[in-house]
């Protein structure tokens, strides 16, 4: 991350990402696959580390779930390796690698109880039958699930089923943890608890967990690192608020959360701000760039004041009017029209209970930000 | 939908259940007949259930079915098992061929199956016998088991045999531990299918058997030839409970199988 500010940097202490010393659990070094033609996944490297909660993100369609099925071993990658602990994966097919999944639809075995579900993996293991026991207990009350041991999957909920899912895949004790959309079966409330839940177990095991998700909420909760994929390459690698804050391209801001984009030519670099000249006017941020060449200034709703009084003179001042708002509970997003054709959108928390909206569709109001909220984007 | 059937429905009902059913409800009423003569009736008698047991070709013959019906039904199930999966799984060329293939002795005339299949057995210099009919019979039978077993196969969801092999099963076992069990009702229906065709055919085993190895319904028809006894009645009513009593558990198992589906087990 050299020439990008570090943000956030002293409360995260678990980074061995940035450890040079630090040995990867699992490599994926310039794989790539295609089906039919068709490239899935393209020249991808990537490491993931021992204890890491890392996150696959991206639409559909873009790779993420092939390049998961790599690792399980269900597809065979047409160039690079895999390598876990060093060791080269590629010659090892699905049930040699201590590599476990969470599958999507869950893939119970339907005529097997919870209990014998759980115990599968660790019978191919040949563990002893006391410690299958115990270990089933031990997982049924990691997933809250005790007493429904010699339940059917087809007598379970959508999300016990999940649970036992997730009891399955970790009971025969897996370097590594994949989860393929492990909650998108699940409503909005559920799914949040899940989140918590998740993080929490993985927490306290310390498995490597590696979740594929499309769900951008969900992978800024619960993941260490992300990896924003699209097209079948990787464009951005890093923590949840440099994704966030920091995006690499246009695309990783516009895909993960919302974003206003002003498009224009770098005028001056003054330190770490740079002028773009844009249709809007002049507009300050941060980032680096050559003086003249294309680029992009991209801030985020909510760093977007909302003024109802003309402010004080000073950089990125934009004047218009509020053509619609949504009102969200949480917050209220505002769509200002700037000039004919141009809208930036500007969110408010919604900090005091003003059942009285203080601004309507066709109020004038004035909108800045901070130079340090905006970023300057070159791609 | 409170109305109960019209007049009209009850009628049509009784009328094609009648035509039905009627001669199999009068072969049965009649080997309880006491009397010889066929159409009169003679009061209640289970004589001629004794005299069958009693009459060691008709035994010979009953045995001999049974065993080319079990046999031959094992290996039309394995079999259609084996090409069931290849159907539905496999992704290599002339697919399409071996399904037409499979299909067409669906439709293909039983004589025409049972004298191409003699002139095999005697292009190849097989004795005729126990085995020539059993072969032939898992050849009838196999378009049907496999048409059974692939319909199941089709609507398995090959997540459940990722996952095995996830935990750690090879493919085979994965199979054996998952696949199979979760597709066994539609596996022991193809059998029982199987085994029924087998137990009723004449046309094929009449080409294909030879000496020594006379199954029921050859038997019964060479006798019938010779006019009809009370016996053949009695053997013909234990044939409609076997053969019924097999149809009805291949509908039970699959109706269980059914509730099992719509219940949905975490799979579409």
């Amino acid at each position: 991350m050299s020439g990008r500010p570090q943000i956030g940097g002293a409360r995260q202490t678990f980074a061995p990402w940035d450890d040079p010393a630090a040995r990867p659990l699992v490599r994926f070094e310039g794989v790539s696959k295609g089906f039919d033609g068709a490239v899935a996944v393209d020249d991808v490297s990537l490491s993931i580390y021992e204890r890491e909660f890392f996150a696959l993100l991206g639409p559909s369609g873009c790779g993420k779930t092939t390049l998961m099925r790599l690792l399980a071993g269900f597809e065979t990658p047409d160039a690079g390796r895999i390598l876990l602990e060093g060791r080269d994966l590629g010659p090892e097919p699905p049930h040699r690698r201590p590599v476990h999944m969470m599958f999507q639809a869950y893939a119970l075995f339907p005529h097997l109880s919870v209990a014998e579900n759980i115990a599968f993996g660790l019978k191919r293991q040949g563990v002893a039958r006391a410690e299958i026991a115990a270990r089933i207990e031990e997982m049924l009350a990691l997933v809250k699930l005790e007493g429904l041991g010699r339940r059917r999957p087809d007598q379970l909920s959508g999300g016990q089923r999940q649970r036992v899912a997730l009891a399955r895949a970790l009971a025969p004790r897996p370097r590594i943890l994949l989860l393929d959309e492990p909650m998108a079966a699940l409503d909005k409330k559920l799914r949040e608890e899940t989140q918590f839940e998740l993080m929490a177990l993985q927490q306290t095991l310390g498995t490597t967990f590696m979740i594929v998700t499309h769900d951008q909420d969900e992978a800024m909760v619960v993941a260490d690192r992300i990896a924003v994929m699209r097209e079948g390459r990787i464009v951005q690698v890093g923590r949840p608020v440099e994704i966030y804050e920091a995006p690499a391209d246009r695309y990783v801001a516009g895909f993960v959360g919302d974003v206003n984009l002003f498009e224009g030519r770098i005028a001056a670099c003054e330190g770490p701000l740079i002028r773009l000249a844009t249709d809007d006017g002049a507009l300050d941020a941060e980032g680096a760039g050559v003086v003249g060449d294309a680029a992009w200034l991209a801030v985020r709703p909510e760093k977007v004041a909302v003024h109802t009084e003309p402010p004080a003179d000073g950089r990125n001042r934009l004047a218009g009017t509020v053509l619609d708002y949504g009102y969200l509970g949480d917050w209220t997003t505002y769509l200002v029209e700037t000039r004919p054709g141009r809208t930036i959108r500007a969110a408010r928390a919604n900090a005091t209970r003003t059942l009285l909206r203080p601004l309507g569709c066709g109020d004038p109001v004035w909108l800045t930000f901070a130079p340090s909220s905006a970023v300057v984007l070159t791609k | 939908m409170g109305r109960g059937p019209s007049a009209f429905n009850i009628v049509s009902v009784v009328l094609g259940l009648a035509f039905l059913y009627a001669p199999i409800v009068i072969l049965v009423v009649y080997s309880f007949n006491a009397s010889r003569l066929v159409t009169v009736w003679g009061g209640f008698s289970t004589r001629w259930y004794a005299a069958l047991f009693q009459d060691r070709q008709m035994l010979d013959a009953i045995w001999v079915t049974l065993r080319v019906g079990v046999l031959s039904a094992t290996i039309a199930t394995v079999l259609g098992v084996i090409a069931a999966l290849a159907l539905v799984r496999g992704g290599f060329r002339g697919r399409l061929a071996l399904a037409g293939g499979i299909y067409a002795t669906l439709v293909m005339p039983e004589v025409i199956l049972g004298l191409s299949l003699l002139l095999l057995f005697v292009a190849a210099g097989l004795p005729r016998g126990f085995w020539t009919v059993t072969l032939s019979h898992a050849t009838l039978t196999l378009a049907y088991a496999t048409v059974v077993v692939q319909a199941r196969l089709r609507s398995f969801d090959v997540g459940l045999e990722e996952a095995a092999q996830d935990l750690g099963c090879p493919p085979w076992k994965a199979f054996v531990l998952v696949t199979l069990p979760v597709i066994a009702p539609a596996v022991a229906a193809a059998w029982m299918l199987a085994f029924t065709l087998s137990l009723d055919d004449l046309v094929i085993a009449s080409f294909t058997s030879g000496p020594g190895a006379t199954t029921l319904p050859m038997r019964l028809y060479s006798q019938v030839r010779l006019g009809v006894d009370p016996k053949i009645n009695a053997v013909s009513t234990l044939l409609i409970g076997l053969v019924a009593t097999g149809v009805i558990a291949v509908y039970l198992v699959q109706q269980r199988d059914e509730r099992h589906k719509r219940l949905g087990l975490g799979h579409t």
